[in-house]
């Protein structure tokens, strides 16, 4: 909402300065949004004559024009537009000046190589309006003898731009914000002299309300002006329009404007002679069209607020006009619209049309029903007045009675909520000011709600008033107690943070990305899970929610590398989507690595990031987290996007519940289609919701301390295998044949080729062997070794190498 | 001259030269080896006569012990020296690098999100969580913004179905919801969490962080709320003192509402948190709506209490001299290393937020 401090004056009366005023609003939460002094930037801007037009010689759409600033003064311009044409006369912009729609300061520049010195505006350009085709166009009799001189009238005001929330349509109209300001302190609201139209004249269009389910228009006032001249507005009219950054059109246009400014009442004027005998407020049939006064074509669907005579729709109550019904400069006799549409009603059939217009933002957020008639007195004068005329009686139609509220507020809520007294005096006053009538009744107020205030419908709001106007600064600060009745993380939430930091410390750079993600890469890795489409993303290549980390992460990983990064390693935490409902959603720790482990170096030999690598981050992230590494169970079933034989899936034990992690080598042909450019790209996932908390808390792992003080041997045992017998298959049936003898075991060899048949392997392990009871004599150790050996070969087939 | 003082001056003199390790274990062969000049002198002393013996023996033992110590000494010397020429040549060039080290790092973001959880655990809130899909009844009707509010348009919101029945939540309000539903008050809570809005541009991006504060009890009022962001703001920016202004504004889930401005200043391009008189928001908050409470079956005359909404992205771009909000999710190897964290760098009370 865009308002001058003069036009403030004109319901406020008050002797305080701007700067007071840009405080005040702020505090009694009309947030001022920006401060814009338009005639300092605007002086540049000079009314000019366009003297001759050329053909760019190096661009067909481009003209070369002289142009005649004043006193013979023609400078060379570039312009583009199609109306740029000898004795047009039109604004000119000189190299310095700034353009008030994009807020760019213009250069001397060569365009195509022809130096173009400023710029001929468009009326958007000029933020005059809209219109973006073409250079603006001044008619020839009022401009041609302003030739050089200044295009913007001087004007000392500034624009004060407030941000009003959506709870307030009162103070999207002048008065409303002065009343506000009048009710807080500042100034004292003038008393307006209420114009009422004195005829004896009737209005003798019909209108009528039909009655219907759902109809979007409760009151329809009307009043007809007939013989009017309308004309260009009279000075004061159009200063007060421009001073917020309206164009003004003509007069009747203007001063429907005005109104709707002044006091948030807007109001729609209709040519009288082109509506079809009567007006009808009807539901709009499905199919029906109309083309509105932006020159759109709009089809509407069934239920839609129209206003319509016997021919057909004129316009959409609320939101739009037509022009078959508009106004125009030969336009004799008017019929003055101001009307009652219901919030919802609007707000439905304006998103349905994707319309935004003056009159629909405000009776979206509800106008005051009271004030239709207040609107045609002061509109019908105001025509009367410049256009001359004759005005009818005023005729109403209702479909509905608007009663007034009142709530009982209990005066001591608002020290409850507050935390603040204020005597009832104050209270009684800032009330009053803001046009709640009171009455007291025992302990309550007995409030009457101004019909201007929708948003007032309970007690809490009447505080929210008081406090408003009060001042929050008057809130004192109560600082807060430390202490803590429960614990600040959960269980899970621990575990999160805790594996967040596991994996950083492990050289990984912890990285955000979206939730959503590309159709085509999420494709790759959305495994078993349905995708989910975004209604409407941002842009297609953000079309979908995430059902794996990886889409991101190797996308982002390949923009690295782009980069010139090698060797990288990153991860995420958070979100993957595995259906549309809410909780349908798993918390994952993805890892990526891209490159070489270790690269040539003066001590190092170069090895690329191998499963192995990302095994080691899983299973040592894992432990460190509390979880049994003897436990773990580990196969090869992994999501098509691993690499089959180079993968595995993760369990923290043997009975295969619920995965606790796939690590493995990103499958060759996904890095081929995505074109990621590396030697070796690995990454593993962890699926936090699949971790079972430890049972133990640290606490309890920590209270008993058991280890063995005897001596430990070691042994060797090389066996000879299946291909398809796994190394976890012998360390587990070693560990499990004697838990309290069997400390540790070790591969330390894996060896295929020769001396091996072929489709076997020979698997070198080292056991460390330890009782807590003695010591262990030869004859111990040959028993547990052969045991071993036996135990081994008949479970797996495998055969003990001499 | 007695073969023993014979034997001495010999090995004397042989000892005083250099020598190398060998050499060394020679002489000690030669002396007191099988057929050793001492040992042959040791066994003669069975031969001598009783009267000789003992002195024989005695003088022998002198010189026994004395070459002896003169070797090993000797010896000493010379495998000392050894290992000392043998270090010297081993000598390498120390300033080489070290082996190479990756160092991982914590986003900014999540840094921020610990710091914040620490500030609150301080003062009693513990941490909730809602799911990032959303039906629309907890995001917005639930909240007291009904279908078809004007305060629905403040929300640019991404929707999962025509129906729009789900969406990604546009803030992390819902929690508030989840929270009061599954339990009873009081509740003093925060949660933080992933917001979406389908806005894009410098200064938005289609997915950003809030932390949601609730605090609902008997008697919880604007004071309350008041000391509690103060206490946060200060806290956060780990400075004593803070300029914060509370400013009227609306939310169809609190009433009254406000938005929270803190003062800063610009000193050579950086922003200085607490100083100057520039405002700049930061938060949105304000004593829940009775209705809101009605709406999760808490009696509003009995219970009362604050909300506020933080974007934390905002509070990380200010606290760190980020200033592009974008680039928070761009992933840039650069930008993750140098305003990235060590994982070992845990916000915590005792030991402040930050190093």
């Amino acid at each position: 909402m865009k308002i001058t401090f003069d036009w403030l004056r004109d319901h406020l009366k008050t002797n305080l300065k701007e700067k007071n005023l840009l405080n005040q609003l702020t505090n009694i939460g009309l947030e001022v949004e920006s401060v814009e002094n338009l005639s300092a930037e605007n002086e540049l801007f000079k009314v000019a004559k366009i003297t001759k037009t050329e053909k760019h010689p190096n661009a067909d759409r481009l003209k070369v024009c002289d142009v005649d600033i004043g006193n013979k003064n023609i400078k060379k311009v570039v312009c583009g537009a199609s109306n740029a044409k000898e004795g047009l006369i039109t604004v000119y912009a000189p190299p310095g000046a700034i353009i008030p729609k994009t807020k760019t300061k213009l250069v001397e520049a060569k365009i195509r190589g022809i130096t173009s010195y400023g710029m001929l505006c468009s009326e958007s350009e000029l933020n005059l309006s809209d219109e973006s085709d073409g250079i603006t166009e001044l008619s020839k009799s009022k401009y041609e003898r302003n030739i050089g001189k200044n295009f913007f009238s001087k004007s000392k005001t500034n624009i004060i731009d407030l941000s009003i929330t959506p709870n307030r349509p009162d103070c999207l109209g002048i008065r409303g914000i002065a009343r506000d300001l009048a009710a807080s302190g500042f100034g004292k609201l003038k008393d307006i002299k209420k114009e009422k139209i004195k005829s004896t004249i009737k209005q003798t269009l019909k209108v009528k309300i039909n009655k219907e389910n759902n109809q979007g228009c409760s009151i329809f006032g009307s009043c007809l002006i007939t013989n009017v001249k309308n004309t260009e507005s009279p000075q004061w009219l159009k200063n007060k329009l421009v001073s917020v950054g309206q164009k003004p059109i003509s007069a009747i246009v203007d001063i429907t404007n005005y109104v709707m400014l002044d006091i948030n009442r807007p109001l729609h004027a209709y040519d009288a002679d082109k509506i079809e005998k009567s007006i009808i407020v009807r539901n709009s049939k499905s199919g029906e069209e109309f083309t509105a006064l932006d020159n759109k074509k709009y089809k509407l669907e069934n239920g839609m607020c129209v206003i319509s005579d016997n021919k057909g729709v004129l316009g959409l109550g609320g939101i739009i006009g037509g022009t078959r019904s508009g106004t125009e400069f030969h336009t004799k006799n008017i019929l003055l619209e101001s009307a009652y549409f219901d919030p919802r009603s609007i707000r439905k059939t304006a998103k349905k049309l994707n319309l935004d217009t003056d009159a629909k933002f405000r009776f979206e957020r509800g106008i005051d029903p009271f004030s239709i008639e207040d609107g045609l007195n002061k509109a019908a004068s105001l025509i009367k007045e410049i256009c001359g005329g004759e005005i009818s009686k005023i005729d109403v139609q209702k479909f509905e009675n608007f009663k007034t509220k009142v709530i009982k507020f209990d005066p001591n809520l608002f020290e409850k909520i507050s935390g603040f007294k204020i005597s009832n005096k104050e209270m009684f006053k800032v009330l009053e000011d803001l046009g709640f009538k009171l009455k007291k009744e025992k302990k309550y107020l007995k409030l009457t709600i101004p019909s201007w205030r929708p948003d007032i419908s309970q007690e809490v709001d009447i505080v929210e008033e008081l406090v408003r106007i009060i001042g929050y600064d008057k809130i004192s600060t109560i600082g807060p107690i430390k202490e803590r009745t429960k614990s600040t993380l959960t269980q899970t939430q621990k575990l999160f943070h805790f594996l967040q930091r596991s994996i950083a410390s492990k050289g990984y750079l912890e990285t955000i990305t979206w939730s959503f993600t590309d159709a085509n890469y999420n494709n790759y890795f959305k495994d078993r899970f349905k995708e989910i489409k975004i209604i409407n993303p941002i842009s297609s290549e953000l079309g979908v929610l995430r059902n794996s980390i990886y889409s991101n992460l190797i996308m982002f990983m390949s923009k690295n590398l782009d980069r010139g990064f090698k060797d990288l390693s990153i991860f995420e935490i958070g979100p993957v989507f595995t259906g549309s409902n809410p909780g349908e959603q798993n918390t994952i720790i993805c890892g990526l690595s891209a490159g070489k482990k270790s690269r040539l170096s003066w001590i190092e030999k170069e090895r690329n990031f191998d499963v192995f690598d990302a095994k080691k981050d899983v299973v040592q992230t894992l432990v460190e987290a509390g979880y049994n590494s003897d436990k773990f169970f580990i196969d090869n079933e992994t999501p098509n996007y691993y690499h089959p034989g180079k993968s595995g899936r993760l369990f923290l034990n043997e009975r295969k519940d619920q995965v606790a992690a796939y690590f493995g080598e990103i499958h060759p042909n996904i890095l081929k289609k995505i074109d990621v450019k590396t030697d070796s790209l690995v990454g593993f996932e962890i699926f936090l919701d699949n971790l079972k908390l430890p049972k133990k808390s640290l606490n309890d792992q920590k209270t008993k301390f058991v280890i063995s003080d005897y001596q430990k041997s070691e042994r060797d045992f090389a066996f000879v295998v299946n291909k398809n017998v796994n190394a976890q298959d012998l360390i587990n049936t070693i560990s499990n044949i004697d838990q309290n003898l069997i400390s540790n075991i070790k591969v330390f060899d894996v060896y295929e080729g020769d001396n091996i048949p072929e489709h076997q392997k020979s698997i070198a392990i080292n056991v460390t062997i330890q009782s807590f009871d003695k010591t262990l004599n030869d004859n111990d150790l040959e028993k547990i070794n052969n045991l071993i050996i036996k135990t081994v070969e008949d479970k797996t087939g495998a055969k003990i190498r001499s | 001259m007695s073969d023993l003082k014979k034997i001495k001056e010999e090995f004397l003199l042989k000892l005083k030269k250099k020598l190398n390790l060998s050499e060394i274990n020679q002489i000690k062969s030669d002396l007191f080896g099988k057929n050793g000049q001492v040992s042959s002198q040791f066994k003669k002393i069975g031969t001598l006569a009783e009267s000789e013996r003992k002195k024989f023996a005695s003088d022998l033992n002198i010189i026994k012990d004395e070459l002896q110590s003169l070797i090993n000494s000797k010896m000493d010397e010379i495998q000392s020296a050894e290992i000392n020429e043998k270090l010297e040549k081993e000598k390498i060039d120390i300033t080489l690098p070290e082996r190479p080290f990756v160092k991982g790092k914590i986003h900014p973001v999540s840094q921020t999100i610990d710091e914040i959880s620490s500030i609150f655990s301080e003062i009693g809130f513990s941490v909730e969580e809602g799911p990032d899909v959303e039906n629309e009844y907890n995001n917005f009707t639930a909240l007291n913004t009904p279908d078809n509010h004007p305060a629905r348009d403040m929300h640019d919101t991404f929707y999962l179905d025509e129906k729009k029945e789900k969406l990604l939540r546009t803030h992390t309000s819902p929690v508030q919801i989840r929270t009061m539903l599954k339990s009873k008050p009081p509740f003093k809570i925060i949660a933080p969490g992933r917001t979406y809005r389908s806005d894009s541009d410098q200064t938005h991006s289609p997915m950003f962080h809030q932390v949601e504060g609730l605090y609902i009890d008997k008697d919880i009022n604007m004071g309350h709320l008041k000391g509690c962001l103060n206490y946060f703001i200060k806290e956060f920016f780990e400075v004593d003192k803070i300029k914060m202004r509370f400013r009227p504004s609306h939310f169809p889930f609190t009433e009254p509402s406000a938005e929270v401005d803190i003062g800063y200043k610009i000193k050579d391009g950086r922003i200085i948190i607490g100083e100057g008189d520039k405002w700049l928001e930061i938060l949105g908050c304000g004593m829940v709506h009775p209705n809101v409470l009605k709406n999760v079956k808490v009696n509003p005359s009995k219970f009362q209490g604050y909300a506020f909404g933080i974007g934390i992205d905002r509070l990380a771009m200010l606290k760190y001299g980020i200033n592009d909000l974008r680039s928070f999710f761009d992933c840039d190897y650069r930008w993750l290393n140098h305003y990235g964290f060590d994982p070992l760098d845990v916000p915590t009370n005792y030991r402040g937020l930050s190093r």
